[in-house]
């Protein structure tokens, strides 16, 4: 075995990395805006005194994260048309992982409101808020802060997870990376690109939401 | 079940008192915290509870702000039923509308304050009636710095309560609920989590409410001299039930039952 590193080949394959880096960055994206927006309405549905909504909302968060995302996403993608739901493996894989993402920030939403403190709530009960009132206005910007932290995670854990939607055919990173491999029967390089662009991604995107959670909590004026 | 029959579906008459307990019971399981409690408070009286702790006296505040939900009897505000409703000529459990309809004439101020820490203190003023109200946000703006003014707390207007003493903030606290223009003011403890020094800024700006503003007022506090100062009436709570109650000066310098005896003993020593 010898290490052969050609570099000639690395820049021949680095635009079409690249473009695939885009198509990872997209379904990302679009997979954290549906995860974000759905895991408040499963943490707020969590606690209307509704029970077969909490209940509801309980136990999918529940089986969601008691089974693996690869199921998931072979369940919307090959399942779905059963059901008459037909979409494109891209649409299929944004959705199965912004549902998978759901899951858990629900459960981060879910710790975060819960650090609100009770006397905040009866502070707008004594105010004669409403329900929406008081959660908008009051609750949810207190909740945000302590939530960022583990909201930062998962993005960067749903950057991390894209490589699962090559499984449906997603040209996204790690698809174009084994269709370069068996193209050219060489692994070395874009393997190893794909980690190194994972790396550049991830790493300043952790220290941004570190910035972001600082400059959010000077905004709500809390320290 | 209660017969609710029993009860009125309002109150009329000449001497319709501002609030009024009636019959109310209050319990968590078997234990009792309120039992079958009578109590009139008139427009503009200032009623002080003293008692124990555990003597239920801050539960009655909490029962009037609908913060706890009662368990037998009816509390009028006004006149109006507070925690029940006409329906059908009888009284039901009054629904979430009710509740935001009668509970817009009672304002309350906690123990630890409760201010909204993403919001300035005029922001915390001008929330309520913004939202609640409907008031224009320059109406709600000076209505508010009216009221921090009124506290004293105008030059802080733009601090965010974390930048605020805790006299500080409870001034905030009392402008934010006199922005609601309550006719009920519920003070519950608020000089309990002050340090000693500052107790004297919150209960001052008390006594001026009292003394030019046609408030009523109901109180739980341990300030003892304070109570006697400016309260009209006061009531000794023990165990759930009004053990004793009267004008100030009457309770302290002759009290009548051996429990407030006790108590008043008590506290005398401690201080």
């Amino acid at each position: 075995m010898s290490f052969n590193w050609r570099w000639d080949f690395t820049f021949e394959i680095l635009p079409r990395l690249l473009w695939a880096t885009l198509n990872t960055l997209m379904a990302a994206g679009v997979g954290y805006a549906i995860a974000v927006v759905l895991g408040l309405v499963l943490a707020l549905a969590q606690r209307t005194g509704f029970r077969p909504l909490t209940q509801l909302a309980r136990e999918f968060v529940e089986f969601i994260r008691s089974t693996p995302l690869v199921l998931q996403i072979f369940f919307v993608f090959y399942v779905g048309p059963q059901f008459g739901i037909r979409l494109s493996p891209w649409v299929s894989g944004m959705v199965a992982i912004g549902l998978h993402y759901s899951a858990y920030l629900s459960e981060v939403y879910r710790g975060g409101l819960e650090s609100v403190p009770k006397g905040q709530w009866e502070a707008c009960t004594a105010l004669n808020m409403t329900s929406r009132q008081t959660y908008f206005r009051v609750i949810i910007p207190q909740a945000l802060p302590p939530s960022l932290a583990g909201m930062g995670n998962y993005l960067v854990g749903i950057l991390k997870d894209t490589p699962m939607l090559s499984v449906i055919g997603v040209a996204e990173l790690m698809h174009t990376a084994n269709a370069i491999g068996s193209e050219s029967y060489r692994f070395l390089e874009p393997y190893t690109l794909v980690g190194i662009i994972f790396l550049a991604i991830s790493l300043p995107t952790a220290g941004l939401i570190r910035l972001f959670e600082i400059w959010v909590r000077r905004k709500l004026g809390m320290r | 079940m209660e017969d609710m029959s029993e009860y009125p579906l309002e109150l009329s008459g000449d001497n319709v008192p501002m609030v009024r307990f009636m019959n109310v019971t209050k319990s968590y399981g078997e234990l009792v915290v309120l039992d079958k409690l009578d109590l009139d408070i008139a427009a503009g009286e200032m009623v002080t509870v003293i008692g124990p702790s555990g003597s239920g006296k801050t539960t009655v505040l909490r029962m009037l702000m609908t913060l706890e939900t009662i368990n037998g009897g009816v509390i009028c505000v006004d006149g109006q039923p507070l925690t029940h409703m006409p329906k059908g000529g009888v009284l039901v459990p009054a629904d979430a509308r009710h509740l935001r309809k009668i509970r817009a004439s009672i304002g309350m101020c906690f123990q630890h304050f409760n201010l909204f820490p993403h919001m300035t203190a005029l922001q915390n003023c001008m929330e309520g009636p913004v939202q609640v109200l409907g008031l224009s946000k320059q109406a709600a703006r000076e209505r508010s710095e009216e009221l921090l003014d009124l506290v004293g707390m105008i030059d802080k207007k733009d601090q965010h309560p974390s930048r605020l003493s805790g006299g500080q903030q409870q001034r905030v606290a009392i402008a934010r609920a006199l922005a609601m223009r309550p006719k009920v003011m519920l003070f519950d403890e608020v000089t309990s989590a002050l340090d000693p020094e500052v107790i004297g800024e919150v209960t001052n700006v008390i006594r001026k409410l009292v003394s030019e503003h046609n408030l009523t007022m109901l109180m739980v506090t341990h300030q003892m001299g304070f109570a006697r100062d400016i309260s009209d009436r006061i009531c000794f709570f023990f165990g759930g039930r009004i053990e004793e109650q009267g004008p100030p000066d009457e309770l302290f310098a002759n009290p009548q039952r051996d429990r407030t005896r006790q108590f008043l003993s008590a506290v005398k020593e401690a201080v």
